[in-house]
């Protein structure tokens, strides 16, 4: 099914679409290292795509060449039907990725409401000029953005905390802040680094739901990135494994769960015949 | 006694106007340490330059005459004619932002990620540079400047104190005119960093520049955007300084009183600037009124803001308002 070019019905019933970002033959070396070998991987507009592997595999460098953190030295990357020239964070931003971090990074002297508008800076278009009046356009396109962050706060359900510093707030509410102030900016594509990294079982389900319902409410797409294997199979439409920087399963949950080579390297289960 | 404590009160007063000019370059301090971790030694220098470039083009002086009659043996000093000051002001506001923009295009774009003393290094090139290029452009002269601001003692006050405490209040007009015009730049600034765009952004690249770039904001933008800020404070600070004692190249050692200014009020705090500021101000004249006059001999208010910033050093190195450093095991 997932060979159609314009894309396929998922058994739930979404529609995934046609790709919308290709990595071609991905190579990223740190020194002599090589963090990502070779690595072809596309990811369809819609779908929720995660990318699994054993620590140090290279999956968060992976996502770091996708929202230009790092420069991969060979290979190229497809964005839109076009091929994106190597470009600052802050521009691959602007195109519409949007991301969160594995270790929060949110800006954690502002408020809730603040971080999260931050994520509506590149939906603003007003000059310094209309901005510093505070007048008119400016104004408008204020009302207009806080009106999104506002829903996407009561989506995330964080609205009793809107006010609260970030810094005072415990580390799973951290982690949902930090994905609405991605989702806020409307992302075409959402990376999440580990989001449910250090968390507890019911704050895990929370996440879980909350992933499933940006993708299934704004048909955003996401990539994902977990260590949780049910999570992710739950979770996602198609999995990606990697292992020492080398892509070693493409498939469905169900194709990975069965995939040798990925129970081998991954699961780490011996096999003595 | 009653007359004592009325010239105390003078004092304080006195104090506190004189602490708004030190919080001034404070504050130009604060606003690039905050957005990009670079300790501004150039900040006094700064104020030097934006005065020296508002009094010479007031004056209609012909910038880097000396260079060019000695290169083209030509005589030109003036262009003859003069400039009116709010012009003035708006030009040197365009020299600062263009400086704002070579001081990161050239030096500190290709200093990224790196230590801060090295950061700090090119800083204080950047201020003998800056005071070189000053002199080279505009002549080492000292120039008089007036933008039209009131100057003279404020009669208003004289008598009204005189009548209700039986002694006259000496506050010069330009100190009440400074402090208002401070106030002001400080609520706009605040305004500007909460409630605008690009003060968001500001904040943002201020808070973690990780996670700025993720939100989609450039920081060499808003690194042009605080050093041309903090150019502006460097211009509102030279025009106060200017107009009270001169434009001449002493005033770049302001610049060193705003450093126990920074000590006391925490270096990321801008509020922090302003009380600092004020606390050194009133705390250097009613030392040397209370305590240096009568019984160290006088001119104690050179050393008072350092020994002040060495004390708070020793017991609360962060400020009064800076960030607490608490390291976790």
């Amino acid at each position: 099914m997932k060979d159609q070019a314009d894309g396929y019905v998922t058994a739930d019933g979404r529609q995934i679409g046609p790709v919308v970002m290709e990595m071609k033959n991905i190579t990223l070396r740190f020194g002599g290292v090589e963090a990502i070998k070779d690595i072809s991987l596309d990811i369809r507009e819609g779908e929720i795509r995660a990318i699994i592997g054993p620590n140090g595999a290279g999956k968060s460098s992976m996502l770091n060449v996708i929202s230009g953190f790092y420069v991969p030295q060979d290979g190229e990357v497809w964005y839109k039907g076009a091929r994106r020239a190597p470009m600052k964070p802050f521009q691959v931003a602007q195109q519409g990725i949007a991301r969160t971090f594995q270790n929060i990074a949110l800006f954690e002297g502002m408020s809730v409401l603040d971080n999260v508008m931050t994520g509506r800076l590149t939906h603003m278009e007003t000059g310094l000029f209309w901005q510093s009046l505070w007048k008119g356009k400016a104004e408008r396109e204020e009302t207009a953005n806080r009106e999104v962050a506002e829903k996407i706060i009561d989506f995330l359900e964080i609205q009793a905390i809107r006010k609260t510093p970030v810094s005072r707030l415990s580390y799973g509410l951290k982690k949902r802040v930090e994905l609405a102030r991605a989702l806020a900016a409307e992302p075409s594509i959402l990376l999440l680094d580990e989001p449910m990294a250090g968390m507890n079982v019911e704050e895990k389900e929370d996440m879980s739901r909350f992933i499933l319902d940006v993708n299934d409410e704004f048909g955003t797409t996401i990539v994902l990135i977990e260590h949780d294997m049910g999570v992710v199979m739950d979770l996602s439409d198609r999995v990606v494994v990697m292992d020492y920087g080398k892509k070693i399963g493409d498939g469905t949950p169900h194709d990975v769960r069965n995939n040798q080579d990925v129970i081998d390297a991954y699961l780490g289960v011996a096999h003595d015949d | 006694m009653p007359e004592q404590l009325a010239f105390a009160l003078e004092v304080t007063a006195n104090g506190l106007m004189a602490g708004v000019l030190y919080a001034l370059v404070a504050l130009g301090f604060v606003l690039i340490y905050k957005a990009s971790g670079i300790f501004n030694y150039a900040q006094g220098v700064m104020a030097l330059f934006a005065a020296l470039t508002l009094a010479g083009i007031m004056d209609g002086q012909v910038p880097f005459s000396h260079l060019i009659n000695a290169v083209f043996g030509t005589d030109v000093h003036h262009f003859g004619w003069n400039v009116p000051a709010f012009l003035a002001i708006l030009l040197t506001m365009v020299v600062m932002i263009a400086l704002a923009y070579a001081v990161q295009r050239l030096v500190f774009r290709h200093l990224v990620g790196q230590e801060p003393i090295i950061l700090f290094m090119a800083t204080i090139g950047l201020a003998y540079f800056l005071e070189g290029v000053g002199d080279l452009m505009w002549g080492s002269d000292i120039k008089s400047m007036d933008v039209g601001l009131p100057q003279g003692i404020n009669m208003w006050i004289d008598e009204t104190t005189f009548e209700a405490l039986g002694y006259g209040f000496f506050i010069d007009n330009l100190d009440i005119v400074a402090s208002i015009i401070a106030a002001l730049l400080v609520i706009g600034l605040v305004m500007f960093a909460q409630y605008t765009k690009q003060g968001r952004a500001m904040r943002a690249v201020a808070d973690d520049h990780q996670a700025a770039l993720s939100v989609g904001v450039s920081l060499n933008f808003i690194w042009i955007l605080v050093w041309s800020l903090a150019g502006f404070v460097a211009l509102v600070a030279g025009i106060m300084w200017g107009t009270k004692s001169g434009v001449q190249f002493s005033l770049s050692l302001i610049a060193l009183k705003a450093l126990p200014v920074l000590m006391l009020g925490g270096f990321t705090s801008i509020p922090g600037a302003i009380v600092g500021g004020l606390i050194i101000g009133v705390g250097e004249k009613l030392f040397e009124f209370l305590i240096g006059a009568p019984f160290l001999g006088g001119a104690t208010e050179n050393w008072f803001a350092y020994m002040l910033a060495l004390i708070f050093l020793v017991f609360r190195p962060q400020g009064l308002f800076g960030e607490k450093i608490i390291e976790r095991v």
